[in-house]
């Protein structure tokens, strides 16, 4: 108990006479090696030194140098993200702790496996404020799926192998090794990975086959079915992604999709309705109101997939799948609650409909398609072109046409440009979509494609960025420089933070209240000064052949791409209403369209 | 059209490890939840395990959300709602200070019978009453004990417990 705030000490794993006796920092990087990791990201300091020592020692584990720990977690969660591996953060104490609170919580909140390993003071100092001292475990228990003070070098071995096991299955998430100093230079008994079993942690990844086949049932009988899915598809891994789409093509029922999990099914398919929710398409917004069956598939049913709760998709039955027995009936009650993983859910649906020869409603489906062509001649997408001006819808365009066929991975920023890129960018394949969803941190791109670029050297990394976002981790850039990580900053400059102005405009009668990105840096000078290369596109004329400049230089690049200052970006669902009430672009111009109540959300 | 509110007893059967009650009760104040009461303490030395009993409200949502959320959490080995799963037993210890003279004080000393609460300290002008019950009881107690002199009162938070041979 919490008496004395001590980890008790557990009867260690019984280790072979004789067993091997390492230091804690040995120890650290043994499990790592153990556990197959190859790659972390990390920053130094006084409390993590005997562990930068014994990476010093070794050649197996590449650490690569942020430059910032904030940069070094979103490193890690695109490593993560793009891999489908843990993505692993040695950072310092006090402060280097406290700069990874955000990463861990972005990593919380999109469900990506984290191990953050930082150094704290020695055992006989924690509690005397001592010099960069910092009460993690305190600061990051809200921010973690689980965390752990080691104070005695025995323990570990298994808090190591613990810390992969908690990260990586069931909901994925951040955990926190916080480790003195004094226990990283003491001697221990090393013990693996197969020697360790968690006391409490136990995972139901197996679905209840009863569930499936009410699930399927209500599928055969719907008459304006929809599937909705998210992230829970990606992280459950390729096989999960590859069953969605055998799903869809036994079923012909449309697919849309959060932000979270565009990929797991192709943006090219017939199927697909684009991205749901407070900026997604026409189509996906009426159908997801208007369906009589919803397929949610790794999805959480967030404030901004369904905008006015009480408004959400009235007349549906609901099927939820998730791994996270927490998220069923959260925010939205369901009809038919699956918890599983989505894989082993989805194969046994599949199983299920076929051999129970079920049939879809054809007639009532050939009715929900024409209805659904309906919306999507809308073309809620559209926007008003210009010679002059490069819009940034267009230069997203581009960018995808131009990048089209190569083996392309897009991290965004957090703002207009990132709901732009997420509307307009075409995904075919899982894992290639790097955005901070959950907490919409501006600052993720750029080191998140420090971190994708790591994993995957010879792909085309592109950060889709605001010029706002970007300078919140711009120093990431010298990180690519001594790596040689031939990343490319899109940066769609539009003076402004975009998406701060444009509400300001629907909500707070155009007071333009500190939005305007003044004093803005020249980004061809500073790429040059990081020793990469600059680039800027003022007119829609000169774009493409910048763009094949950008893809064709061996350095990471800063592209400034001059747009449209005053572009809005619709679809939206202003907060406080339904999917059914969306704005659209040519109906909207400067006028205050959000409720008072509205305008208490966000 | 809001749900109504209710008042649930849960069990939180928890791995005695470092900060495992920060993990709970800060469960609850980061999501906003109600803590009426809680007690905690070790129930099995060798299993390294203790027994967390909490008294929320909340709408039966909220409730849910509850459990589940309390289920998710690493260390935690079972969760079970007393007011929602098979009834079980409550129950409480208050020691109430009452001072005063004259007839207050017999009349303190008369309820106190009553309630069937133990004297455990006096004085001239005071008496400690240890109080066992459900916690209606000893709210009740205290209140009578109010206009009589009552001084200081420390409650133990609710213990909680199935009926039959089951554990939890
Ligand atoms: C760290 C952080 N601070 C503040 C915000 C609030 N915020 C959301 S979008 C935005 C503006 C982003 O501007 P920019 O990067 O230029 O993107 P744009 O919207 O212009 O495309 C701000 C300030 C945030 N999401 N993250
Ligand atoms: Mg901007």
């Amino acid at each position: 108990m919490d008496r004395d705030g001590t980890e008790l000490k557990m009867a260690p794993p019984k280790a072979a006479v004789g067993a091997l006796e390492l230091s804690g920092a040995e120890t650290v990087i043994r499990a790592l090696k153990d556990q197959g990791v190859k790659h972390i990201f990390g920053y130094p300091g006084g409390a993590v030194l005997p562990i930068y020592d014994a990476i010093f020692q070794q050649e197996d584990i590449v650490h690569v140098l942020c430059r910032h720990e904030q940069g070094a977690t979103h490193a890690a969660e695109g490593y993560a993200r793009s891999t489908g591996k843990p993505g692993v953060v040695l950072v310092t104490s006090g402060p280097g702790a406290t700069n990874a609170v955000t990463g861990l919580t972005d990593a919380l909140l999109d469900s990506i496996p984290l191990i953050v390993i930082c150094g704290q003071v020695a055992t006989h100092l924690i509690g005397t404020d001592a010099f960069q001292e910092a009460d993690t475990v305190g600061i990051t228990r809200a921010c973690t799926k689980h965390n752990w003070l080691v104070k005695d070098v025995d323990d570990l071995p298994r808090v190591m192998h613990e810390a992969f096991q908690i990260a990586t299955t069931g909901r994925p998430g951040p955990v926190v090794i916080d480790i003195p100093k004094d226990v990283q230079f003491k001697k221990g008994p090393y013990v693996g990975p197969a020697s360790v079993k968690h006391r409490t942690y136990r995972v139901k990844s197996d679905p209840d086959l009863g569930q499936i086949v009410k699930a399927i049932e209500l599928m055969a009988n719907a008459k304006k079915p929809l599937f909705y899915t998210g992230g829970g598809i990606i992280n459950s891994g390729p096989v999960a992604s590859k069953l969605l789409r055998e799903l869809v093509a036994l079923t012909g029922f449309p697919v849309t999709s959060t932000l979270m999990g565009l990929g797991a099914f192709p943006a090219s398919s017939p199927e697909w309705l684009g991205l749901v929710g407070m900026h997604g398409t026409y189509e996906a917004n009426h159908a997801m109101h208007d369906c009589d069956v919803m397929i949610c598939l790794g999805a959480r049913f967030d404030d901004r997939v369904t905008g006015k709760i009480d408004l959400f998709s009235p007349d549906s039955k609901k099927i939820h799948l998730d791994i996270d027995p927490s998220q069923i009936n959260k925010n939205v009650r369901v009809d038919v609650p699956i918890v599983a993983d989505a894989a082993k859910a989805l194969k046994e649906m599949l199983h299920f409909w076929k051999t129970h020869k079920k049939q879809v409603d054809a007639a009532a489906l050939k009715d929900w398609w024409k209805q659904i062509d309906q919306w999507r001649a809308k073309k809620s997408l559209d926007y008003k072109t210009s010679t002059k001006l490069i819009k940034p819808q267009y230069a997203i365009d581009r960018l995808y046409e131009l990048t089209r066929g190569r083996n392309v991975f897009i991290t965004t920023e957090v703002g207009q440009h990132q709901m732009w890129a997420a509307q307009r960018f075409k995904f075919e394949e899982p894992n290639r979509w790097m955005t901070s969803g959950g907490l919409g941190t501006m600052g993720y791109g750029l080191p998140a494609a420090v971190g994708v670029q790591m994993a995957h050297p010879d792909a085309l990394v592109i950060d889709i960025a605001g010029e706002a976002s970007v300078q919140m981790t711009m120093q990431e850039m010298s990180t690519a420089v001594q790596y040689d990580l031939p990343i490319k900053i899109f940066i769609l400059n539009n003076e402004y933070m975009g998406m701060v102005r444009q509400w300001q405009q629907l909500l707070h009668g155009g007071r333009y209240s500190h939005s305007y990105s003044e004093a803005l840096p020249d980004f061809v000078k500073l790429a040059e000064a990081y020793g990469g290369m600059g680039l800027r596109a003022q007119t829609p004329d000169e774009l493409d052949a910048k763009i094949m400049e950008m893809i064709d230089s061996p350095k990471p690049v800063l592209f400034d791409v001059r747009v449209d200052p005053k572009e809005n970006c619709y679809p939206m669902i202003p907060s406080g209403r339904a999917h059914n009430e969306m704005i659209l672009s040519d109906a909207m111009e400067e006028e205050t369209v959000v409720s008072d109540e509205g305008k208490m959300l966000v | 059209m809001r749900a109504p509110i209710e008042r649930h007893t849960i069990a939180v059967l928890v791995d005695n490890e470092a900060g495992v009650l920060a993990r709970v009760v800060g469960l609850f104040s980061g999501r906003g939840y109600n803590i009426e009461s809680l007690t905690v303490a070790e129930v099995d030395h060798a299993a390294h395990t203790s027994r967390v009993t909490v008294v929320t409200s909340g709408t039966p949502e909220v409730i849910e959300q509850i459990e589940a959320q309390l289920r998710r959490l690493v260390p935690v080995h079972s969760v079970v709602n007393w007011t929602t799963a098979a009834p079980g037993i409550e129950r409480e210890m208050a020691l109430v200070k009452v001072a005063g003279t004259g007839d207050k004080r017999a009349e303190a000393q008369r309820i106190s019978a009553i309630f069937r609460a133990h004297i455990v300290d006096t004085t001239h002008n005071s008496f400690v009453f240890e109080i066992t019950g459900a916690p209606e009881k000893i709210d009740n107690f205290v209140d009578l004990m109010r206009p009589l002199g009552l001084v200081d009162v420390s409650r133990t938070g609710v213990a909680a417990i199935s009926r039959g041979p089951e554990a939890m």
